[in-house]
């Protein structure tokens, strides 16, 4: 168990824009009456991805909106991993799995990597403020490891050379996620290039969906 | 080897056209409403013929699971919940499912519910998976507008809805009752059983929490034969299933085989051998990190299923193997693991709380070599504490893989030390 707390500098509100919040209003229709209190979840991540983290204005806007105490959506907000309670880096904020089956393959030395080009401690911001890093637990994609995690995008089979690589693209722009072996999914390598397959799909459906709309929901940056 | 044409997931890894025509041409939703006009009870007796057990880690009959489910009551509506929570390490086989063949998982939950008299169902996906969980959601708009869901479902006369929920990142989610706390809006905490899920589950109500796999392999099991599914594997441990294979591997991948495929089989078929050849290898964890790993001396026989790697005092768990050759400090591996089972315990119990950190930083000086003879003893005693003592089998995942290392590699362990003490002597 790990303890979690909320960050000191607070923004001094948050609102959600108006597609987020018309999203938010068909979330909570999807359970039964009197049981927003479901909705948490979903609600506190789409905050999370407008503003980059999840603030305490945010807690309090969304405990209003689901009628709960706001110390019950603080506490789902800290229980969870995936909510960042303080700020990560403007572009980019690289979740690398350290998990068994990744650190077999080499997770380790993308964490030596993180702490040279970003910041030597996991959380904190990079100088210039555009990158930053952690260590998560298994993100399940482990017959693709070593893996890291950028927002909704896995990027997979990576090595120190294709991961430093990926660093610099994160600072200019969105590069493609997948697999850095060029393995359509999760088959073995080489796998497709027997003639017996036809290829119909031009990817996976993971990067399918970043190429059609690589952030599916209203950003602040 | 399993042939293509045994294959459930003729789609895994989404080479095919994935949209609802190209699925409709391969087969799935062909007429599911004949098997729902066939009644209940038919359905939980074909899937209990078949032999079908959980996939998510514990192996519990599903259909004997279904039938746990009592009568409807309009009062207290009954819920279909799928565990998509996948977060096992070493485990990465329902994200093929929710990304590129959602559509087996789809029809599954039409012919689950309608068994268990549900008409809604949840599907509660991990949160990383972001693009698996839009995916998913496609499709089953895809089959909203086709009428395979909603009022009268595939023309079954039964009304069914799917909605897709999402976690934030807790292992512990994959509980079920901390699966349904968390669905409820709650921290992810297990609740005491009983009462059983079936009895009261999501908002009180009987509910039935099944995984992925389990759900998605039940159209084609109805539509092939209860027969044709438990003529794979041995008996007791039937029918085909994901395997999930990781670590030191030549090409690791996820790939659909029959149960009780010999382990060595499955290496060097499909992962093309372990990292410096079968000789070279160290151990594997064969079912997730909550089992205990299987040292190379029983590899050579080992079959994949759950009554062989029970009898050797590990489990099939959710089919990931976890493969560790020779360069493996095979102490670190499982520290790591430690560590994971750390982060993730969710507090609630004091064993698992406080054992679980004890835990990690006893392994920690195992690692360093730091360690005395005694605090192997001690080490082992904890384990002992955690295991049993919790709600949840967290607890007991947590203890397992460090008492599957001393069984199989307490000499390493203790060279470890003796030589560290040799070596300081040596020194002064």
């Amino acid at each position: 168990m790990i303890l979690r707390r909320i960050d000191k500098k607070q923004p001094s509100e948050f609102k959600f824009s108006k597609n987020n919040l018309s999203w938010a209003k068909k979330q909570i229709a999807k359970y039964p009456q009197d049981r927003q209190q479901s909705a948490v979840i979903p609600l506190l991540y789409r905050a999370q991805e407008q503003e980059g983290w999840v603030s305490k204005p945010a807690i309090e806007e969304i405990a209003k909106m689901l009628k709960m105490a706001p110390i019950r959506v603080y506490e789902v907000a800290s229980f969870y991993f995936m909510f960042h309670l303080s700020p990560v880096g403007e572009k980019a904020h690289i979740q690398v799995c350290g998990t068994t089956p990744c650190m077999l393959r080499g997770s380790e030395k993308l964490v030596e990597i993180c702490k040279k080009r970003i910041s030597k401690k996991q959380k904190e911001l990079s100088s210039d403020g555009k990158l930053s890093w952690e260590e998560v637990e298994c993100i399940g994609a482990c017959s693709n490891s070593p893996v890291v995690q950028v927002g909704s995008d896995y990027y997979e089979d990576l090595s120190e050379e294709s991961f430093v690589n990926l660093l610099d693209k994160l600072i200019d722009g969105n590069p493609e996620p997948g697999s850095r072996k060029k393995r359509f999914s999760s088959e073995p390598e080489g796998f497709f290039k027997s003639s017996k397959f036809k290829i119909e799909e031009k990817t996976n459906a993971s990067v399918k969906l970043f190429l059609e709309k690589p952030f599916s929901t209203d950003r602040k940056k | 080897m399993l042939k293509d044409k045994d294959k459930i997931f003729s789609n895994l890894y989404g080479i095919k056209e994935r949209e609802i025509d190209s699925v409709i041409s391969r087969g799935h939703w062909d007429n599911t409403a004949k098997f729902i006009k066939k009644g209940s009870s038919w359905i939980i007796d074909e899937v209990k013929k078949s032999g079908l057990r959980g996939r998510g880690g514990a192996g519990f009959p599903t259909g004997l699971k279904w039938s746990f489910m009592p009568k409807p009551n309009p009062d207290k509506p009954s819920y279909l919940v799928v565990n998509a929570d996948e977060s096992e390490p070493g485990t990465c086989k329902d994200r093929e499912i929710l990304r590129h063949e959602p559509h087996t998982l789809i029809e599954g939950c039409l012919i689950a519910g309608f068994s268990m008299g549900a008409h809604v169902a949840y599907i509660y996906v991990r949160g990383e998976y972001v693009r698996e969980r839009e995916s998913l959601q496609i499709a089953i708009d895809e089959a909203y507008s086709k009428g395979f869901l909603g009022k009268n479902a595939a023309k079954s006369g039964w009304k069914f809805d799917i909605y897709v929920h999402h976690g934030a990142g807790a292992y512990i989610c994959g509980e079920e009752t901390a699966l349904l706390e968390s669905l409820e809006g709650k921290k992810g905490m297990p609740r005491m059983k009983p009462p059983f899920p079936a009895m009261a589950g999501l908002y009180g109500c009987p509910t039935t929490v099944n995984n992925v796999e389990s759900i998605a392999v039940v159209p084609t099991i109805l539509r092939r034969g209860a027969s044709w599914f438990s003529k794979f594997g041995r008996a007791n441990n039937t029918g085909t299933k994901l395997f999930c294979l990781s670590g030191h591997v030549e090409k690791p991948c996820v790939v659909e085989e029959e149960m009780s495929i010999p382990l060595k089989e499955l290496i060097e078929k499909y992962a093309g051998g372990v990292i410096g050849g079968w000789k070279n290898l160290k151990a594997i964890i064969p079912g997730g990190s909550s089992v205990p790993l299987l040292p190379a001396k029983l590899c050579n026989d080992a079959l994949m299923d759950f009554d062989w790697l029970r009898e050797n005092q590990s489990g099939l768990g959710t089919g990931a193997v976890i493969v560790m050759n020779s360069d493996t400090d095979i102490v670190k591996a499982i520290w790591r693991l430690s560590k994971f089972y750390n982060h993730e315990s969710c507090g609630q119990c004091t064993p698992c709380r406080e054992g679980t950190g004890w835990m990690m930083r006893l392994m920690n000086r195992l690692v360093t070599g730091d360690a005395n003879l005694k605090e192997v003893e001690n080490l082992l005693e904890i384990t002992k504490q955690v295991e049993g003592h919790t709600i949840c089998a967290l607890g007991d995942a947590a203890a397992w893989p460090i008492q599957g290392l001393f069984r199989h590699f307490r000499h390493e362990i203790e060279d470890r030390i003796k030589n560290r003490i040799t070596k300081n002597i040596a020194a002064e």
